[in-house]
C-alpha cells in the first residue's frame, strides 16, 4: 500500500503530487499512469467543464432546469471512475457529478435530457452502471453499500464507489452505511468531495472534525485525504482504494480536498455568503489548468490540440443540445408506465381520464412555463 | 399594514414572534445568514443573533429530534426544512416521537414545536422538490397540520403553530411564495388552526380546497361562468388540514348538496377522501351528486416535462365542476 494507511488523516496528512502550476512535487507518489489515458482524463475534464459552462447559459435562457455544476471538482470526479469498470461495477452518484457521470459513459445527451425535465436522461446506456441522480443526500451512501453487499455474497468481484459533499456527511446514514460496510467488509469506497460549501453553509458549521476523513475512524475503516484538484494525487489514491476493496480488504472513505468554483446550482448567488477574494484564492489551483500545465511540460499536450478540442467538444455540446431541445417533451403514458411492472386496473383507468383530458386541453399541460 | 408576500409573511412571523420570547428560535439549512433557499429567514440572525437563528448541519433526522428535546425542556423551535421531499430523514421523529410525546409521557412532556417546510409542483424543481404529502401528516395523532395559501393566513397561522401547545407542521406551497401579495396586519395576530376560510358563498356547489389549488380554484370559478352562467358555488380554503373545519364543510354541502374537494397531491388515500368520507357520512340526505375530488393521479410527482401532466390546473378543475353540477340520477 503507498497510500492508505500511509497518511494520517489524524495529522490532516494529504497526499499530493502535483503542486498549483503542475510540477510534480513528490514523484514517488506519481501513479503509472498512459499518456493516452491521461489525454483522456483530461479531455473528459475539458468536457464537462464546458458543458457546464454551457448548460450555465441554457439555464439562465430558461431552456434548461437549474442543475448542479462539477466546476473545479473535475479531477477527482473523473479519477475515482476512471479507475472502476463501468458493467461490472456501480457508480452510485449524488447531482453534482458531470465529470464522474461522463466518465462511466453517460452522455452529455443524457445528462443534458435530465437537467430539462424528462427522467429519460437518468437512465444510463446499456452497460453503464451509473445510477440515476441521487438527490436526498446520504441515501447514496447506503444505496452503494448494498450493491457492494450483493457483490460479495454473490461471489462478483465488483466494487461501488459513491460520493456525497462535506455537508452530506452530516446526514446520519453516511455514518450507518459506513458502518455496515466495514461491518461485513464490503467492496464499496466511499466518497467526500469536500468543496468547502453546502449551498450558504461552509464546512466549519457543518462539522468540528479536523478533516472529513477522520470520519471514518469510528467505523474502523481506513481513510485517507487527497489534494482533489490533483488529478495525479487522485488517480493514484483512488485506484488503490478500489483494488483495496476489490481484493477484499473492506471498504474506504477518501475525502477529497476541492473547491466549489461555480455556485451551488444554478439558482444561487455565492457573493451573497462566499468571503471576498476566496474564490480568488481558489481558482489558481484548480484542476485543469494544473493538470494541462503538467501535459505541455510532458510533451503531450499544446494550446494548439487545446483549441482543436474545445472546437470538437463545444461542437458536440451544441449539438446534443439541439437535439434535446428537440426531443425534451414525452407522451402522457410515460408518466403511469414505470409505475410497477403492470399498470394497474387503477392507474389504467387514471391514464384513460388523463388522456382524454388532455386530448381536449393539450394547452394545458404546460402551465404556461415551457 | 404592509403589502406582502407569503415569503414575507413567514420572515414577519418569525420577526415578531422571536420578539416576543427569546424562546424562540429558528434553525435549519442555510437557516442563518441567507435566510434559507428561500429566504424565509432572512435577517434574522442579523436581528436576534448566531444563537437564535442559524445553519444547521445537514441532517434533518437531528432537526426534528433536536427540536423535540428544546421544546422539551421549555423552547419554542421552530424548525425548517428546505424541502418537504428533502425532510422525509426528519419523519422518523416526527411519526415516532414529536407526536407521542404528549402522550406516552401521560402530559409530563409535550414537544410544543414548528416544524416548517416548502411543498408542493409547478416551480419547475428537480426531483422531490414536488412533492404534496399533506396526506401523511394528516395521518399522524398528535400533530397538527396546517397549509396557508395567503401572506395574511401564512404569518397568522405561523404565529398560531407557534403559541400552539402542541406540535405543528406548517406547509408552505412553494407556488405561492411570491406569487402575490396582500395586506397584513402588522404586529401579532393568529389565524385559528383548525379555521376554513370562505372565499366565497354559493348555494350549488361547494369545493374545499387548500395551498395552491385555492388560486387553480379561484379561476376556475370564473371560467366556469361561461358554461354555467347561473351555477353558484361556494368555495372554501381549508388552511388547517388536522384539525379541519368539518363545521364549515357540513353545514356547506348541507345547503350547495354537492362537494368537489381539489388537492394537488395523488389522489389514492388522501385529505379528499377524508372530507368525502366525511361528508358522506354527515350530509348523505341533502346529496344531489356523487361527492367528487380532483386531484393528481397515483404516480411519483413527474420531473419538469411531465410535471403538467400531473398537476391540477384551472381547466382540470372546471371539467371536474362541470361533472357534478351537470350529474343526474
Ligand atoms: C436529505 C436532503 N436534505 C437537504 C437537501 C437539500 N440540499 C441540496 S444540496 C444541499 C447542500 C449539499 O452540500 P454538500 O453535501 O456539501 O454537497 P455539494 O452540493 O456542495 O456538492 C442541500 C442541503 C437534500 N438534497 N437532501
Amino acid at each position: 500500500m503507498k497510500y492508505i494507511g500511509k497518511f494520517d488523516p489524524q495529522k490532516d496528512e494529504v497526499v499530493r503530487v502535483m503542486d498549483k502550476d503542475g510540477k510534480i512535487i513528490n514523484p514517488k507518489l506519481a501513479p503509472s499512469i498512459s499518456d493516452e489515458e491521461l489525454i483522456k482524463a483530461y479531455s473528459i475534464m475539458n468536457l464537462s467543464r464546458r458543458q457546464d459552462d454551457y448548460q450555465n447559459k441554457m439555464q439562465r435562457q430558461g431552456r434548461l432546469l437549474s442543475f448542479l455544476s462539477s466546476t473545479g471538482q473535475e479531477a477527482c470526479e473523473v479519477a475515482y471512475t476512471m479507475v472502476i469498470d463501468p458493467k461490472n461495477d456501480f457508480f452510485v452518484s449524488g447531482y453534482r457529478n458531470n465529470a464522474a457521470w461522463l466518465t462511466m459513459g453517460q452522455t452529455v445527451r443524457n445528462i443534458m435530457l435530465y437537467w430539462a425535465g424528462n427522467e429519460a436522461g437518468a437512465k444510463a446506456p446499456e452497460g453503464v452502471n451509473s445510477l440515476p441522480p441521487n438527490i436526498i443526500i446520504g441515501s447514496q451512501y447506503s444505496q452503494a453499500t448494498g450493491i457492494a453487499f450483493a457483490e460479495k455474497y454473490q461471489g462478483k468481484k465488483g466494487v461501488a464507489v459513491t460520493t456525497t459533499g462535506d455537508g452530506g456527511m452530516s446526514e446520519g446514514e453516511t455514518y450507518e452505511a459506513m458502518n455496515f460496510a466495514k461491518l461485513h467488509e464490503l467492496p464499496v469506497v466511499f466518497v467526500c468531495e469536500n468543496n468547502k460549501w453546502a449551498i450558504s453553509t461552509p464546512t466549519v458549521q457543518q462539522t468540528k472534525s479536523l478533516n472529513i476523513a477522520v470520519k471514518a475512524i469510528a467505523t474502523g475503516m481506513p481513510s485517507i485525504k487527497v489534494d482533489g484538484n490533483d488529478f495525479l494525487a487522485s488517480y493514484a489514491v483512488a485506484k488503490e482504494a478500489v483494488e483495496f476493496a476489490r481484493s477484499g480488504n473492506g471498504p474506504v472513505l477518501i475525502e477529497f480536498d476541492t473547491y466549489r468554483l461555480g455556485a451551488h446550482s444554478s439558482s444561487d448567488a455565492p457573493d451573497v455568503y462566499r468571503p471576498k477574494g476566496e474564490f480568488e484564492d481558489r481558482v489558481p489551483y484548480e484542476p485543469l489548468i494544473r493538470l494541462k500545465a503538467y501535459m505541455i511540460e510532458k510533451g503531450i499536450w499544446s494550446e494548439e490540440k487545446q483549441t482543436a478540442l474545445n472546437e470538437e467538444q463545444d461542437k458536440h455540446i451544441a449539438a446534443e443540445f439541439a437535439w434535446v431541445e428537440q426531443n425534451k417533451n414525452y407522451p402522457i403514458e410515460d408518466i403511469f408506465n414505470y409505475q410497477y411492472a403492470e399498470l394497474t386496473e387503477d392507474l389504467k383507468n387514471q391514464l384513460t381520464e388523463a388522456k382524454e383530458f388532455f386530448a381536449k386541453y393539450p394547452e394545458t399541460k404546460d402551465g404556461g412555463h415551457h | 399594514m404592509a403589502v406582502i408576500n407569503n415569503i414575507k409573511a413567514v420572515t414577519e412571523a418569525l420577526d415578531v414572534a422571536m420578539d416576543r420570547d427569546k424562546n424562540v428560535i429558528v434553525f435549519g439549512e442555510d437557516v442563518g445568514l441567507e435566510g434559507g433557499v428561500f429566504r424565509a429567514t432572512q435577517g434574522l440572525q442579523q436581528k436576534y443573533g448566531i444563537e437564535r437563528s442559524f445553519n444547521a448541519p445537514i441532517s434533518e433526522a437531528m432537526f426534528a429530534g433536536v427540536g423535540l428535546g428544546m421544546a422539551m425542556n421549555g423552547m419554542k423551535p421552530v424548525v425548517e426544512l428546505q424541502f418537504q421531499g428533502l425532510g422525509l430523514p426528519a419523519l422518523q421523529n416526527v411519526i415516532a416521537n414529536i407526536s407521542r410525546m404528549r402522550n406516552r409521557s401521560r402530559g409530563k412532556w409535550t414537544a410544543p414545536m414548528v416544524i416548517r417546510m416548502p411543498m408542493g409542483g409547478g416551480i419547475r424543481a428537480l426531483e422531490h422538490h414536488s412533492e404534496a404529502l399533506e396526506a401523511i401528516f394528516a395521518h399522524i395523532p398528535g400533530i397538527k397540520t396546517v397549509m396557508p395559501s395567503t401572506p395574511y393566513d401564512t404569518k397568522g397561522l405561523l404565529l398560531a403553530a407557534i403559541e400552539s401547545p402542541d406540535p405543528v407542521i406548517v406547509l408552505e406551497p412553494t407556488k405561492l411564495y411570491r406569487a402575490f401579495k396582500q395586506e397584513v396586519p402588522d404586529g401579532y395576530y393568529t389565524v385559528a388552526i383548525g379555521e376554513g376560510y370562505k372565499i366565497q358563498e354559493g348555494n350549488d356547489l361547494t369545493i374545499v380546497t387548500y395551498g395552491a389549488q385555492t388560486v387553480d380554484c379561484m379561476k376556475a370559478v370564473e371560467m366556469i361562468k361561461s358554461t354555467h352562467p347561473t351555477a353558484s358555488i361556494e368555495l372554501i380554503d381549508l388552511r388547517s388540514i388536522q384539525p379541519w373545519d368539518k363545521k364549515m364543510v357540513i353545514e356547506s354541502v348541507k345547503k350547495t348538496g354537492r362537494l368537489l374537494v381539489v388537492s394537488e397531491a395523488v389522489r389514492s388515500f388522501g385529505v379528499p377522501a377524508e372530507i368525502i368520507a366525511t361528508v358522506n357520512e354527515n350530509c348523505f340526505d341533502s346529496l344531489k351528486a356523487p361527492l367528487a375530488r380532483c386531484t393528481g393521479y397515483d404516480v411519483v410527482i413527474p420531473y419538469d416535462r411531465g410535471e403538467g401532466f400531473h398537476q391540477v390546473n384551472p381547466q382540470k378543475v372546471v371539467e371536474a365542476i362541470k361533472k357534478v353540477l351537470d350529474y343526474k340520477f
